[in-house]
C-alpha cells in the first residue's frame, strides 16, 4: 500500500532500510502457569518486515503486551520461535538482546535520578561507547525529537512535562541506533490533543530513521494511524487478522475483527487516504467580464449545470448556474453563489467528506496552498473508495 | 553535691576539655562502629528480603524481638558469652539498628517505582546493574532516613554502654557524675550527646542533598 497516505512525511519509504531488522515469530505460545492451562498467547506466527510499523491491537488480555514483551524475552515463550534477523532471540543472553532493541513504556520510565542526558545515553553506556561519542548522540537524538538541547540536557525528568518527557523516552530508545523498537502503548498515558501530536511527531521521526517498530495499543483509530501492518489479537492471543489497515477495514477476517475494528469501518478507511489519493476532475471555470451567453453555451456543451467562477489569481469566488445566464451582459462576481468547502490535498478523506457533506454542494474544490484551484472533488468519489474491495 | 557549689562548674569544664573530648571521640568511634555494622548487615538482610520476599517476615521478627530487649536485660544476657567487652556493648547496639535500618532499606527499594524497573529491565540492564545503577540510587533517601532514626538512637544507647564499662560520653554521667554526686559531669555527659546526636542527624540531612541532586529538581 502506499503510505504516504498516512503518513505525514512525503515520498515513499525505503523498501528495504538500511538498520532496519526483520522480525518472524514462528509458532509461538506462552502459558502462564500449569502446561494445561488457559494459553495467553496460541500459536503465534507472523512477519514484520523491516522499517515497517507493526501495531499489535486487541481487547485487553489478549495477549499483545505478553507477544510484544517475548520479542525482548522480558517473557519467555512456553514453545515456538522468534527470530530478529533470523537469529533466535534465545542464542543470546537476554541483557545483550535488549541492549540491541529499543524499548518505551506507557509510563516512559525515565530514570528521575539521571539527568535528560545522562537517561538519553543509558544504553551506549551499557555497550560501553567512548564517552566523547555517547555526548556526541546524545545531542543528537535531542535535537531529532525537537529538544533543544542547551536548554534540556541538564534537567532532570522531574522537570520536564509530559510531552517532553514522551520524547525523552522516545529519544533514550533510539539512543544505539537499534534495527528494532518496542512501543507499549507509548502515548497512553498523554491527552488526547498531545497524544495526537506526538503521533504525528513520531510518524515523521520514523519516516526519517525507518526502524522495525512492534507497538501495542488497545486503541482502533492509534493503530490505523499508526501501523504499515496489523496483528488484530483476539483473547487468548489468536490472530485473528494480520495485514495492512486498508485491507482490514475494507476486508475484515471475521466478525470479531468487524466488531472490533467497529461499524464506522467504512469511515476510519477514509482517514487512511486523502484528497491528493483521488483523481480530481476539471471544472469548467468562468471569469468575471466573460458574456453570459457565451458561458451558457460552453456549460451546454459540456452537459454541465454550473460553472465555477474565478477570480483573477485563479480562486474559487463561487458556483454559477445555467438559469443565472439567461440573462444578457457579461458575468460578474455577483452572480457567483458561494459556499463550496475547499480542501486541501493534505486533507484526509474523512474530513473531506464531513466539511462537504456539511455544505450545500455536494462537490469540494481542491485547492493548493496559495488557494489557486487544482480540481474538483465530489462525494461520489468518495463513496467509490468505500465501495471498492482495497483502495489504491 | 556540697551546698554552696555551684549548679555548673564551667571551671572543671575547662579545666577537663581534654578528657571531654576523648569521650566524645569515643563516644563517635561506638556509634560509628554500631551503625556501620549494622548497616552492612541490614543491607544485606534486605537484599536476600527483596529477593525472596517470604524471608520478610520472619527477619523483621527476629529484629524486632531484639528491639523489644531492654537494653540493660542485653547486655545482662550477653555478658556471660563475650564478658564486660566492647564486644558486648557493639553486639547490643548493632542488634537496636536491624529492625530500624531493614525496614528503611526494604521500604527504599519497594518505592523505586515499577515502570523504572520494567524500563531498565527492557534497555538491558543486568540484574546487579539494576541494583547498583537504578534501585539504590533510587532508594537512597529512604535509606538515609533510616540512617538518621538508627544513629540518633544508638548515639543514646552508646551513653548507656558506660554502664558495663565502656568509655564515652555516658562515662561521664556514670563515674563521674552519679558516683560522684557532680551535677556538671551529668550535664557535660547528656548535653555532649544531644549534640552529637544533632549533629549527625544535620550531617545525614547535608549528604543526603549531596547524593540526591535529582530530588530538588522538583521545585527548582
Amino acid at each position: 500500500m502506499n503510505s504516504a497516505a498516512f503518513s505525514p512525511a512525503p515520498g515513499p519509504r525505503a523498501d528495504a532500510p538500511s538498520g532496519a531488522a526483520v522480525v518472524t515469530l514462528e509458532h509461538v505460545s506462552k502459558r502462564y502457569g500449569p502446561i494445561d492451562g488457559p494459553p495467553a498467547v496460541t500459536d503465534l506466527s507472523l512477519t514484520i518486515p523491516a522499517g515497517e510499523i507493526c501495531v499489535l491491537v486487541g481487547p485487553s488480555g489478549c495477549g499483545k503486551t505478553t507477544t510484544m514483551k517475548m520479542i525482548n524475552r522480558l517473557i519467555e515463550p512456553t514453545s515456538g520461535r522468534i527470530t530478529i534477523d533470523g537469529e533466535d532471540v534465545m542464542s543470546l543472553p537476554a541483557v545483550e538482546l535488549r541492549r540491541r532493541i529499543g524499548y518505551v513504556i506507557q509510563q516512559v520510565g525515565l530514570f528521575p535520578h539521571l539527568t535528560v542526558a545522562e537517561n538519553v545515553g543509558v544504553v551506549p553506556r551499557l555497550l560501553r561507547w567512548p564517552e566523547a561519542r555517547v555526548r556526541e548522540r546524545v545531542e543528537e537524538l535531542l535535537d531529532l525529537v525537537r529538544l533543544d538541547p542547551a536548554a534540556y540536557r541538564g534537567r532532570y525528568p522531574a522537570a520536564l512535562s509530559g510531552g517532553e518527557r514522551q520524547r525523552v523516552g522516545v529519544a533514550r530508545a533510539l539512543a544505539a541506533d537499534p534495527p528494532l523498537m518496542l512501543m507499549d502503548e507509548p502515548f497512553g498515558a498523554v491527552d488526547p490533543i498531545l497524544r495526537e501530536r506526538l503521533q504525528n511527531e513520531f510518524l515523521r521521526l520514523q519516516a526519517r530513521v525507518r526502524k522495525t517498530i512492534v507497538f501495542v495499543t488497545h486503541d482502533v483509530d492509534e493503530a490505523i494511524k499508526m501501523a504499515d501492518r496489523i496483528a488484530i489479537l483476539q483473547r487468548g492471543g489468536v490472530l485473528a487478522q494480520y495485514d495492512t489497515p486498508d485491507t482490514i477495514l475494507a476486508a475484515p477476517a471475521s466478525e470479531f475483527v468487524e466488531h472490533f475494528v467497529g461499524a464506522d469501518r467504512g469511515l476510519k478507511r477514509l482517514s487512511l487516504a486523502r484528497v491528493r489519493d483521488l483523481p480530481l476532475t476539471e471544472p469548467i471555470t468562468a471569469r468575471t467580464g466573460e458574456s453570459r451567453a457565451d458561458l451558457l453555451r460552453r456549460l451546454e456543451a459540456d452537459a454541465a449545470d454550473f460553472a465555477l467562477l474565478l477570480d483573477p489569481e485563479d480562486r474559487p469566488i463561487g458556483w454559477i448556474g445555467r438559469r443565472d445566464l439567461h440573462v444578457d451582459g457579461t458575468v460578474a462576481a455577483d452572480d457567483a453563489t458561494p459556499g463550496s468547502p475547499t480542501l486541501q490535498p493534505e486533507t484526509t478523506l474523512r474530513d473531506a467528506l464531513s466539511t462537504m457533506l456539511g455544505s450545500s454542494v455536494q462537490l469540494g474544490v481542491v485547492v493548493d496552498e496559495r488557494e489557486r484551484v487544482l480540481g474538483l472533488l465530489s462525494v461520489d468519489a468518495i463513496s467509490d473508495v468505500l465501495r471498492a474491495p482495497t483502495s489504491r | 553535691m556540697t551546698p554552696n557549689e555551684p549548679f555548673i562548674r564551667w571551671d572543671w569544664i575547662v579545666a577537663n576539655l581534654d578528657d571531654i573530648g576523648a569521650r566524645t571521640w569515643e563516644h563517635v568511634l561506638m556509634t560509628v562502629i554500631a551503625v556501620g555494622i549494622g548497616f552492612v548487615i541490614s543491607f544485606a538482610l534486605s537484599l536476600l528480603i527483596v529477593r525472596w520476599r517470604r524471608l520478610y517476615a520472619p527477619i523483621m521478627g527476629a529484629s524486632g524481638v531484639l528491639y523489644a530487649i531492654p537494653s540493660l536485660g542485653l547486655f545482662a544476657l550477653l555478658i556471660p558469652f563475650t564478658g564486660v567487652s566492647l564486644l558486648t556493648a557493639e553486639v547490643a547496639l548493632v542488634s537496636y539498628t536491624l529492625l530500624i535500618l531493614v525496614r528503611n532499606i526494604v521500604a527504599g527499594f519497594d518505592g523505586v517505582p515499577r515502570d523504572v524497573v520494567e524500563a531498565a529491565t527492557g534497555m538491558g540492564y543486568g540484574p546487579w546493574q539494576l541494583l547498583w545503577r537504578v534501585q539504590l540510587p533510587l532508594a537512597l533517601p529512604t535509606i538515609v532516613a533510616g540512617l538518621r532514626i538508627a544513629t540518633v538512637t544508638t548515639v543514646g544507647l552508646v551513653a548507656v554502654t558506660a554502664l558495663i564499662g565502656q568509655s564515652n560520653l555516658g562515662s561521664l554521667i556514670v563515674q563521674r557524675g552519679i558516683r560522684a554526686s557532680f551535677p556538671t559531669a551529668i550535664l557535660v555527659g547528656a548535653f555532649g550527646s544531644v549534640l552529637l546526636g544533632l549533629v549527625a542527624d544535620l550531617g545525614f540531612v547535608g549528604l543526603q542533598r549531596l547524593l540526591t541532586p535529582w530530588a530538588r529538581a522538583r521545585n527548582g
